[in-house]
C-alpha cells in the first residue's frame, strides 16, 4: 500500500520540518484509504507539546487529534497518517517512534532535516492488530 | 450517547465512524461499545479492565482522566465521547534502527 499525495502536500510536510528545525515538527494528514494506498488530501501542521525536549521527540495534543478528526468527518476525510521530522537523524523510524505507534493502518512520514534543510522522506505504514504483532513496513510515497 | 471511533479501531466496529450507545455515565457508554463490539475490548482496556495508557477518551472537549469523577462522570444523551488513540515519537538519543 502505497502514499499518494500531490506534490505541494509533499513539500508542505518537508517545508514544516525547515521552519522548525532544529525541533522536530509534527503533524496529521487527511484523507482516504482504499485497498491500493492512502490517499492524502490535507495536511493539517500540529504543535508539538514535547517542549522539554523537541528537538527529538513530538507529541501532538489529543486536542488537535480530535478536532482534526472533526474537520475530516466536516470533508469526508479520515485520519491517514501523521508525519514528523528528524532534525540532523536519519529518515527512518526510531524505537521511540514504534513504542509510541498505535494508528494500525495509518503512514507515519519522516523527513530527515540537516542543517535546516530537508533531505530524505520515508513513510512507514504501521502493519499488524495490536501492540503484540506490531510493525513498521517501509511505504513507497508516490507524488501525483 | 455518540463514540466516534478512530480510523484504525473502525477494523472492530464495522467500519462505523461513529457508534451510538446508551449509558448515565462514561464507564456506561463505553462497556455497551463493547457489548456491541466485543473485539474492542482488549484494544481499549488492559487485561485488568483499565483504559490503555496511550488511549484518550474524551467527553466533549474534556479528558475523562482529569474529570473529577472521570469514567463515572454523567453524560448525556446529546453528548459525545471521542476515542483518540495518543500519537508521538521522535529521533530521540538512542539512534535509529536501520
Amino acid at each position: 500500500m502505497s502514499l499518494l499525495l500531490s506534490k505541494d502536500l509533499y513539500q508542505q510536510l518537508r517545508t514544516h520540518g525547515e521552519e522548525t528545525y532544529p525541533h522536530e515538527c509534527c503533524g496529521i494528514l487527511l484523507g482516504k484509504s482504499t485497498e491500493e494506498n492512502l490517499h492524502v488530501r490535507q495536511l493539517i501542521r500540529a504543535g508539538n507539546t514535547r517542549t522539554d525536549s523537541a528537538h527529538n521527540r513530538y507529541n501532538i495534543a489529543p486536542q488537535e487529534l480530535i478536532q482534526a478528526q472533526r474537520e475530516g468527518r466536516k470533508q469526508g476525510l479520515d485520519i491517514v497518517g501523521f508525519y514528523h521530522s528528524h532534525p540532523d537523524h536519519p529518515a527512518q523510524w526510531s524505537t521511540t517512534d514504534f513504542a509510541e505507534a498505535h494508528w494500525f493502518g495509518c503512514a507515519y512520514v519522516i523527513t530527515a532535516v540537516e542543517q535546516g534543510a530537508a533531505q530524505i522522506t520515508n513513510s512507514f505504514l504501521l502493519t499488524g492488530t495490536s501492540e503484540d504483532d506490531k510493525a513498521f513496513v517501509p511505504q513507497f510515497i508516490a507524488i501525483e | 450517547m455518540e463514540i466516534h471511533i478512530p480510523t484504525p479501531l473502525r477494523t472492530y466496529t464495522g467500519k462505523q465512524e461513529t457508534v451510538s450507545v446508551e449509558g448515565a455515565t462514561v464507564a456506561e457508554g463505553l462497556a455497551a461499545l463493547t457489548a456491541a463490539h466485543p473485539a474492542m475490548q482488549q484494544h481499549l482496556f488492559t487485561a485488568e479492565g483499565k483504559l490503555r495508557s496511550f488511549v484518550n477518551v474524551y467527553l466533549n472537549d474534556d479528558d475523562v482522566r482529569y474529570l473529577p469523577a472521570k469514567e463515572d462522570s454523567p453524560v448525556s444523551p446529546t453528548d459525545e465521547l471521542t476515542i483518540i488513540p495518543s500519537i508521538a515519537g521522535g529521533a530521540a538519543s538512542r539512534g535509529c534502527r536501520r
